[in-house]
């Protein structure tokens, strides 16, 4: 489907190839990010021109194979069948030609001519794997053009290689992998029953493969296609033959192996590779440990040394600033509109300017440890651990994030392959103390426990940790039946970073986040701003009030006054306006003053039972709008929201009649 | 060293060919897969990954805890224990 000034490319390839180097090279800039129209799983397209041609590339999810066992398989292959692009470029990695292969031959069948891309030869060569490419393609009877895309090598070549295939496709011999013989009758007898009620766009012969192998989705389309006593037949062969999916497997393998026989070299024995020396530490049940802390310390270290200097630079220069202009610009107008924009819209914008050197900080690190191949071996290495709260090992750093900020923490649980577990530890990540919850723990403790501070401090942050262990095994048990996903992760050889691709990725996600978060930010801000002020425009005859003493009584349960309920709220925008809120309603005029009157108003029990509910309570609004975007569902997003208002509360409830029992 | 447990079989503890699970296998012990005990979904996604039947496969690292990890066609790949314990091998390397 080509006019000759614009063609569709499809890019594909399993994870760790270098797939997404080869897009950015190939798009640059000119991409846009967004969702497979449904699913959470990310989609992304560019465009590039070339001899007059404008070149549209579609960025497939990476998988290892296409069947129905994951939503990026189903995406993957739909989009190929359906949307028939004119060429799709697999990308494959120097170093795994066996294995990457495996996908190759499962699109070669497929309606779209391939060209093959090995890149990663740099990789390759260090670990003594020879390929030879030439021989690789008079084999494979399809393009093939070896890259080294972090070091833009290739990338011209895999250009004109497109171009040529779309302008002259007669060339294109495709060796196509063939069923083993002890199976081939039985293809040819399923074949015959279905063909005349296989949908277009589907191939006939790819829809009897897949019935063979027992694909789910297409079974189930062919179920209700076929009339009942064919569907019959043909479940009756399936039912008998359900191992065929192991010999549909072995069968392309054998096929690889004859591809590869003369194209590929491997390194000798006993020669130890870069990775096994690097795995030795890395991967060790106890100095991997030791590795992970390391790294992770270091992360901390830097987002406090540059982190927070940086955010109370932009604090004073940029939102502090941006409110002196706007009072200035403003001072002619009425007095509730320099509010409403100062108050309302730059406080609120000015939570989410102070997020970037943080959120810069940590989408680096993450994109640095998956590029160099790092964070695989951190999820084997707590694996031992996730798994007894059903979580995958992989779901460690998104929750450690979560220790700095909750937001960053939520977007990193991408790395997370299942849907389950993705959603399982963005459930939980609002119940790791954040910075902003520690500060305000850090400023309420020694009012009212003195020596005692730190003890409770850390027992706070312990019981927080506990609830995250507790509902992680309980949501699990709940939503998710008690079991999780087999654990089967990859260990990509170690390799140079592409910083190209790391900049990329955090130009990309700060951007997602301003866009999501940020306007949500904004809006409640504002909203809450609104509350405040009407309708007398004094906080303690507000509709925010008005809202604090409805929930009066809930806060005698608990030992607090309205004006805590109120502070509780607007905690909503960013866990540290809480202690502004209060020094606003009391009239304390700043912290100090705070400092000397809450003692007065509250006792121990129900300062304790404040910070329980606090440190508990529903994230700020940025982290619930990032975990809407993240889990693409309402579902979701108000069951974390109702269950930490529950735990948070009762918890407290608990607490305060415990202490002030015993007090 | 730790001893492969042989179902049903006595005596001679040298057979060289023993059948086993993949998680018995110590460190840089080799063997051929045999074929896997799971449902549907597992095999096919083993199978995808290259654990097929006839395909070679080497222990990298195991510690009799916690996830191992195996090399199957140049690639290493990190494998719970239960889901190593339902991979069904023939050892080609290795004593004891």
């Amino acid at each position: 489907m080509s006019d000759g000034r614009s063609i569709r490319v499809a890019l594909a390839g399993q994870p760790n190839v270098g797939k997404s180097t080869v897009f950015n090279l190939l798009t640059g800039l000119s991409q846009h990010v967004g969702n497979w129209p449904g699913k959470t799983v990310e989609r992304k397209e560019g465009v590039y021109s070339h001899n007059g041609t404008e070149v549209h590339i579609v960025d497939l999810p990476g998988t290892y194979s296409l069947t129905a066992n994951s939503a990026e398989e189903v995406i993957a292959r739909d989009h190929i069948i359906r949307e028939r692009p004119d060429v799709v470029v697999v990308v494959i990695n120097a170093s795994s030609v066996e294995r990457n292969l495996y996908l190759v031959a499962e699109l070669l069948p497929l309606p779209s001519p391939v060209i093959v891309a090995v890149n990663m030869m740099d990789v390759a060569a260090q670990h003594g794997v020879q390929i030879e490419p030439d021989v690789l393609e008079a084999a494979l009877g399809v393009p093939v053009v070896p890259m080294i895309a972090t070091k833009n090598q290739g990338i011209h070549e895999l250009v004109q290689a497109i171009d040529n295939l779309v302008q002259d496709g007669t060339q294109y011999e495709p060796k196509k992998p063939e069923i083993r013989d002890d199976h081939r009758a039985l293809l040819e007898e399923l074949n015959e029953l279905v063909v005349g009620y296989v949908p277009s766009p589907y191939p006939s012969d790819w829809v009897s493969l897949k019935l063979l192998e027992g694909d789910v989705e297409i079974m189930e389309m062919m179920e209700n296609r076929l009339p009942e006593d064919v569907w019959d037949r043909v479940y009756a062969i399936l039912m008998e033959h359900e191992d065929a999916v192991v010999a549909v497997a072995g069968g392309r393998y054998e096929w690889i192996g004859r591809m590869t026989r003369a194209a590929l070299v491997r390194p000798g024995v006993g020669q130890v590779t870069i990775t096994e020396r690097m795995d030795r530490w890395a991967t060790h049940p106890v100095w991997g440990l030791l590795v992970l802390a390391c790294i992770l310390g270091l992360v901390f270290w830097l987002t406090y040394s540059v982190g927070a200097p940086l955010q109370g630079l932009l604090e004073t220069y940029v939102v502090a600033g941006g409110a002196e202009i706007a009072t200035r610009a403003l001072g002619n107008a009425p007095s509730w509109l320099s509010s409403l924009v100062v108050d309302g819209v730059i406080g609120g914008a000015g939570t989410v300017v102070t997020f970037i050197p943080i959120l810069v900080i940590f989408f680096a690190f993450m994109g640095l440890l998956e590029d160099v191949g790092y964070m695989a071996r951190a999820g084997y290495v707590m694996d031992r651990f996730m798994h007894l709260m059903g979580l995958h090992g992989k779901s460690f750093i998104p929750l450690y994030l979560g220790f700095g900020c909750n937001v960053p923490a939520v977007m990193g649980t991408r790395v997370i392959e299942s849907r389950r577990g993705r959603l399982l530890t963005i459930m939980l990540v609002p119940l790791v103390p954040c910075t902003a919850r520690m500060m305000v723990l850090a400023f309420i403790t020694p009012l009212f426990f003195g020596a005692a501070a730190p003890l409770v401090a850390w027992s706070l942050v312990g019981l927080s940790l506990t609830v995250l262990a507790v509902s992680g095994v309980l949501i699990n048990r709940v939503a998710f039946g008690g079991e999780r996903a087999a654990f089967i992760m990859e260990l990509p050889l170690y390799h140079v970073p592409n910083w190209r691709t790391i900049g990329i990725l955090i130009w990309q996600r700060s951007l997602a986040f301003f866009k999501r978060a940020g306007t949500v930010i904004l809006v409640v801000s504002v909203v809450l701003w609104v509350l405040s002020a009407l309708p007398t425009g004094e906080i303690e005859t507000s509709f925010l009030a008005g809202v604090g003493r409805l929930l009066a009584p809930l806060g005698s349960l608990l030992g607090l006054s309205w004006q805590m309920m109120v502070a509780l709220l607007t905690s909503f925008i960013a866990k540290e306006n809480a202690v502004a809120s209060l020094g606003v309603l009391y009239g304390a005029g700043g912290e100090a003053g705070l400092a000397q009157i809450l003692p007065e108003i509250l006792t121990p029990a129900a300062a304790l039972s404040y910070l329980v509910v606090q440190m508990l309570f529903v994230p700020c609004v940025a982290t619930v709008a990032t975990v809407f975007q993240e889990s693409n569902s309402w579902k979701w997003t108000l069951f974390i929201l109702v269950f930490l208002l529950a735990v948070s509360f009762g918890l407290g409830i608990v607490i305060y009649q415990v202490a002030s029992f015993v007090t | 060293m730790r001893r492969v447990r042989r179902r049903g079989v006595r005596g001679d503890r040298d057979l060289p060919l023993a059948p086993g699970r993949l998680s018995e296998l110590n460190a840089g012990e080799q063997a051929i897969i045999e074929g896997c005990d799971a449902g549907h979904m597992l095999v096919s996604r083993l199978s995808a990954l290259g654990f097929t039947p006839d395909a070679p496969v080497t222990m990298v690292q195991n510690f009799g805890y916690g996830p191992v990890i195996v090399s199957v066609r140049d690639t290493r790949i990190a494998l719970g224990r239960g889901e190593a314990a339902k991979i069904r091998v023939r050892r080609t390397s290795g004593g004891r």
